[in-house]
């Protein structure tokens, strides 16, 4: 078993930082993703846990024995690359038996090993061939089952699926899941820039933004408890629409008057007696909204847009000025009809957030 | 006329004529052999498609026609005549080669050079290649490294000739000699087969440079994350460079090393002007150069042994080529 300890992790090129007191305690056992936009430095910091990339402030734990100096190979890691890198003059056979042969093991103990893990991964039939050959999916394969053979503790990805094509996507992030599942005890910790990804694979996520970790938490917790205006917009898809508001009552329930609403609505956001006339933002999920009669609403706004999926619309409703932010509801099943039409929008309160200056209300 | 107005004329005359020569043949295709109009407009744009590539092979097509092949096939020609170029006698300008001490031993020497030098200049450059990438003064190391490909060979040779003179003021060699305690000045030129190790370090120097800058552009096109992937894997930079970097530039590697083997076995400047060909250095187009003033069919023999020795290097090459680019 092993935890990885990050305290007060930092990298600067030159004078140029890229990353900043960055703490995490990734538990042993857990898969942990990184998600974030581009160029936050995300696979930065996975390649400071590989060794590829040298620490420039703070220090990294490994079960408990500081790593900053200890050469990558001896750190009990594996790495899947995102262009997967495979060896190109190498077969399949021989790309994952490659770090078993440079730790000095045997050559029958190895074609073992390899053509055990080939099997399991379905790769028992191209062992001889060489990964041009290959297809992108099992190139993938060929990259994983080379960490698998490893056998290290920890298992890093750096945006595994990211070169894939959309169904081929979904089928290796579920075999990444099972791989985990059957691995219980190893930890894996996974880059990626698709909150799908995070969402459906992560015990936990650390939301990286450009001024370091915006939330960790459980995938659960970030999509109902947002600490931020920037968690809220990055976890869920499509993003929280976020609205204007002032607090025209506080306590344990808040009541609001939204900008392009009517009356004033609940959310259930304790606030204090203080918070009374603050303006804040109000944000709501798409899939929490639903049309209402009422005059108590939380947006009258022209449907611009209707996008049919079956399993439910999407509603794309007018900026209130243009160029704004557009506001999206999805409502389950199929609404055809609504196109050009002005509807009411309303969310139970359990579903309203509020944010202040960018941070949410429920956290002070 | 001013030789230089001349020049300029010429060239003015050759880079029209090469323009307007591609401009009309294209346009007398497309204009009066396959006109694009009419009922036959898309076969006729299909056909005049499948002949330009001739248009424009045709002058290089022509060019190596007149002034190589047909050449060759004369001296092939040649070298079945006696002397005078009266009798013809079959080929027994090559048996007369083949009893030949001379011509021995300076098919013994090309054969070494061959050997020698193209393994030797692409394995330094290949070491060259490798180290310079890690340095921070990497473009000067390079720069010094890759200046004695731009000298001519006769140039080197001048430098050489100094490095190897039978003097321990003037001769570095012998200099260095003398500094460890040897009793006199040696012509190292005049010792017997080791001499023409001392005429191929000279190439090897020259053609180091050659090496590295092409192995150097090769070895930084292999992606990052495979040699992190091998760092990953536990490799060593030893081991990182022998089965990671350098099976992946064998293609680079080899065309490297034929390169350098066709100018070794072409090599005459070097050896004539460093030993003349004395001292048992001689090599096959410096022998070439001997005979040719006594007996052209037998110099066109040697001509045609010195192709026969390139050709399936570089049929090989090519062939590589092609692999390479499928």
């Amino acid at each position: 078993m092993a935890d990885l300890r990050l305290a007060g992790i930092g990298k600067s090129f030159g004078a140029v930082e890229i990353l900043k007191n960055i703490n995490l305690h990734i538990e042993a056992g857990e898969l942990f993703v990184l998600v974030g936009p581009s160029g936050c430095g995300k696979s930065t910091l996975l390649r400071m846990i590989a060794g590829l990339e040298q620490i420039t402030a703070g220090t990294l734990e490994i079960d408990g024995v500081r790593m900053n100096e200890v050469p990558p190979a001896r750190r009990g890691i594996a790495m899947v690359f995102q262009s997967y890198a495979l060896y190109p003059h190498m077969s399949v056979r021989q790309n994952m038996g490659f770090a078993l042969r440079m730790a000095g093991q045997g050559r029958a103990e190895i074609d073992a090993a390899v053509t055990r893990t080939a099997h399991a991964l379905q790769l028992g039939s191209c062992l001889d061939r060489l990964p041009a050959a290959l297809s992108g999916g099992q190139r993938q394969r060929v990259a994983i089952g080379r960490a698998i053979l490893r056998d290290p503790w920890v298992y890093l990805f750096d945006e595994p699926l990211s070169n894939l094509d959309a169904a081929l996507r979904v089928a290796t992030r579920i075999e990444i899941a099972k791989l985990k599942q059957a691995m219980p005890d190893r930890t894996m910790i996974y880059v990626t820039h698709d909150q799908v990804e995070a969402m459906t694979l992560a015990d936990r996520i650390a939301v990286l933004g450009c001024k370091g970790i915006a939330q960790v938490g459980a995938p659960l917790t970030l999509y109902r408890k947002p600490r931020s205006e920037f968690v809220a917009r990055f976890i869920g898809s499509p993003a929280m629409n976020l609205l204007a508001g002032e607090i025209v009552q506080t306590g344990e329930v808040t009541m609001l008057r939204l900008a392009r609403g009517g009356g004033s609505i609940a959310a259930l956001v304790p606030t204090c007696p203080g918070d009374k006339g603050r303006r804040v933002t109000v944000g709501i999920r798409p899939e929490h909204m639903y049309p209402t009669e009422s005059a108590t609403h939380a947006l009258a706004a022209r449907v611009e847009l209707v996008e049919v999926l079956g399993e439910v619309t999407q509603l794309h409703f007018a900026p209130c000025r243009p160029g704004g932010q557009t506001v999206i509801a999805r409502l389950p099943g199929i609404h055809a009809g609504l196109h050009g039409r002005t509807l009411r929008i309303a969310a139970a309160p359990e579903n309203l957030h509020l944010f202040a200056e960018g941070r949410s209300l429920l956290y002070r | 006329m001013p030789p230089l107005v001349m020049a300029l004329m010429s060239i003015l005359i050759g880079v029209t004529g090469c323009v307007g020569y591609v401009y009309f043949s294209n346009l007398v295709l497309d204009r009066v052999i396959f006109p694009a109009s009419g009922q036959t407009c898309a076969r006729n744009i299909g056909r005049a498609n499948l002949v330009r590539p001739w248009l424009f092979l045709f002058p290089a097509l022509a060019g190596s026609m007149l002034y190589l092949v047909f050449p060759f096939a004369g001296a092939f020609w040649r070298s079945l005549f006696d002397r005078e170029g009266d009798a013809f006698i079959g080929f027994a300008n090559y048996r007369a080669l083949g009893a030949d001490h001379v011509f021995q031993g300076a098919l013994a020497n090309s054969l070494l050079w061959v050997l020698v030098v193209p393994a030797a200049a692409t394995c330094l450059g290949l070491i060259a290649a490798r180290l310079t990438d890690r340095l921070r003064w990497a473009n000067l190391a390079r720069a010094a490294i890759f200046m004695p490909v731009t000298m001519s060979l006769v140039g080197a040779a001048l430098i050489w000739k100094f490095v190897y003179a039978n003097d321990a003021d003037i001769g570095l060699l012998n200099a260095i000699r003398a500094t460890l305690g040897a009793a006199g000045p040696l012509d190292v030129l005049q010792i017997p087969v080791w001499n023409s190790f001392f005429l191929m370090a000279v190439l090897i120097w020259t053609q180091t440079g050659f090496a590295m800058v092409i192995l150097s552009a090769a070895l930084r096109a292999i992606p990052r994350e495979i040699i992190e992937a091998a760092i990953m894997d536990g490799a060593d930079a030893t081991q990182i460079f022998l089965r990671i970097e350098v099976p992946q530039i064998k293609g680079t590697i080899t065309v490297v090393w034929t390169l350098v083997t066709i100018l070794v076995l072409k090599v005459f400047d070097l050896v004539y002007a460093m030993t003349g060909g004395n001292f048992g250095t001689q090599v096959l187009p410096g022998f070439m150069m001997g005979v040719m003033f006594r007996d052209d069919g037998r110099a066109s023999a040697v001509a045609m042994v010195l192709m026969i020795l390139v050709l399936p290097i570089l049929a090989w090459n090519i062939g590589q080529a092609r692999k390479g680019g499928d």
